[in-house]
């Protein structure tokens, strides 16, 4: 039984971190499992500057403090593995980690999260890192007086845009619509922004070059023409998407990909609850994937402390 | 420094002292952003499993890190962290950007013989 847990958390983010805190200080037997990196999309957020109670801090820093209250409380953590088989639908739940150990548990909660989507054009994966990047934070820095596009229509895009000027001769926002869809704001600094250009209805369908990344190829949406442009680098904001290929067939899915659970943050399915990132909602915000993590913890543990109560009258009897 | 529990890199000197000392070696060279720690923890991680590899970072604004950004199989780099890997004091392998677990023990795996 060394192997069996009462609550299985799928998920090292803000709302797995936050479930595991809860579970393990109610004394309920906790495993957290994570295929990517502790934090999950927090780690992205160079400063967090509205999390309650905190002044600012980076997303590093706090994924590192939840880790380690959960740690503290007794949670047993396993990140950076990959889920090789999942079994969520009967009374045991199992799940098998690098194809050789398996977990199993009564409870288990779903907190994904998301990743960022990629536009999955030829030439992507080839010069990612070599003039592709999805963080300019990071990477602003290597484009000093060089000219580059920004792809998407959001606040990421729009905000990131902006900010690249710093570095960036020019950017150029290429993106699928004739409208944005980032706040009002960061589109009117946008346009007012002597550096910043916008190719609207397109988007690039390929990348080319030799050592690093020299051209795009873009197509006009509308009208189907494609051009060619010179350029130094490309930055992509154009959303998330979340972390349930797996769940496809087995839970209730939005056709997005997100899981649908009600106000107890349960999936329907006997024992299973989602959180954060990964499930259907409005707002994603670290303190919204924090707030999920707890309800979904909260209800867990009601139904872990009920079977252990049922068991235990059953052992009496 | 950076903050992470791996040894640190913090000079020329010192680097040529891990290469000297080390015949598998692993340097992730970035700051404190979101590309970069993922690679950190995995190599974190990984430092028990490869007991024959020698990890260790080195901070990418430090100006002895020249050593790192100036070697020829990083040109063209432009994506944080760049990560080195030596065998012999040579360089067998760099990558820029992101890396997974699985793409880093892959590389492991390809230049020093699995673990």
């Amino acid at each position: 039984m060394e192997n069996h847990y009462d609550v299985i958390i799928i998920g090292g983010g803000a709302a797995g971190m936050s479930a595991g805190i809860y579970l393990s200080r109610a004394k309920v037997k906790t495993l957290i499992i994570n295929e990517g990196t502790i934090g999950g999309q927090m780690v992205l957020t160079h400063e967090i500057a509205n999390y309650p109670g905190v002044e600012t801090i980076s997303g590093y820093e706090l994924a590192r403090i939840m880790k380690s209250q959960a740690l503290k409380f007794g949670c047993t953590v396993k990140s950076n593995v990959r889920i090789t088989e999942l079994n969520i639908t009967g009374s045991v739940k199992s799940v098998t980690i690098n194809n050789k150990e398996t977990f199993t548990s009564d409870g288990i909660i779903i907190a994904t999260g998301g990743r960022p989507r990629s536009l999955g054009v030829k030439g992507e994966d080839d010069f990612k890192g070599r003039g592709i990047s999805y963080c300019a934070t990071c990477d602003g820095d290597f484009f000093q007086d060089k000219e580059i596009i920004v792809v998407g229509g959001g606040n990421s895009a729009l905000e990131e845009a902006v900010s690249l000027t710093k570095y960036a001769s020019k950017v150029t926002i290429v993106h699928q619509f004739d409208h944005f869809q980032a706040f009002e704001q960061y589109i009117e600094d946008a346009k007012n922004n002597p550096r910043v250009e916008m190719i609207m209805e397109s988007r690039i369908i390929e990348f080319a070059g030799n050592e690093k990344l020299e051209k795009v190829k873009i197509e006009n949406i509308s009208t189907g023409a494609v051009s060619e442009k010179e350029i130094d680098g490309v930055f992509i904001f154009i959303g998330y998407e979340p972390n349930t290929g797996k769940l496809k067939g087995v839970l209730n899915l939005t056709p997005g990909g997100e899981i649908i659970v009600d106000a107890a943050m349960h999936t329907g399915v006997k024992g299973v609850w989602a959180a954060g990132d990964s499930i259907a909602k409005r707002f994603r915000q670290v303190t919204t994937a924090v707030a999920d993590g707890t309800i979904a913890a909260l209800s867990a543990a009601e139904y872990i402390n009920s079977l252990k109560k049922e068991l235990s009258l059953a052992a009496n009897n | 420094m950076l903050k992470t529990n791996l040894p640190h890199i913090l000079s020329e000197q010192e680097h040529s002292q891990f290469l000297a000392e080390n015949e598998n070696l692993m340097v992730c060279c970035g700051r404190m952003g979101p590309m970069c720690i993922p690679v950190y923890e995995a190599m974190e991680e990984l430092t028990d499993e490869y007991p024959g590899v020698k990890f260790a970072d080195m901070e990418f604004d430090s100006p002895d890190a020249r050593v790192i950004r100036n070697l020829p199989e990083c040109r063209g780099f432009q994506g944080l962290p760049f990560v080195v890997y030596y065998k012999n004091g040579k360089v067998v392998k760099a990558t820029s950007s992101i890396q997974s677990r699985e793409q880093i023990t892959s590389i492991l795996d390809e230049q020093f013989g699995g673990k």
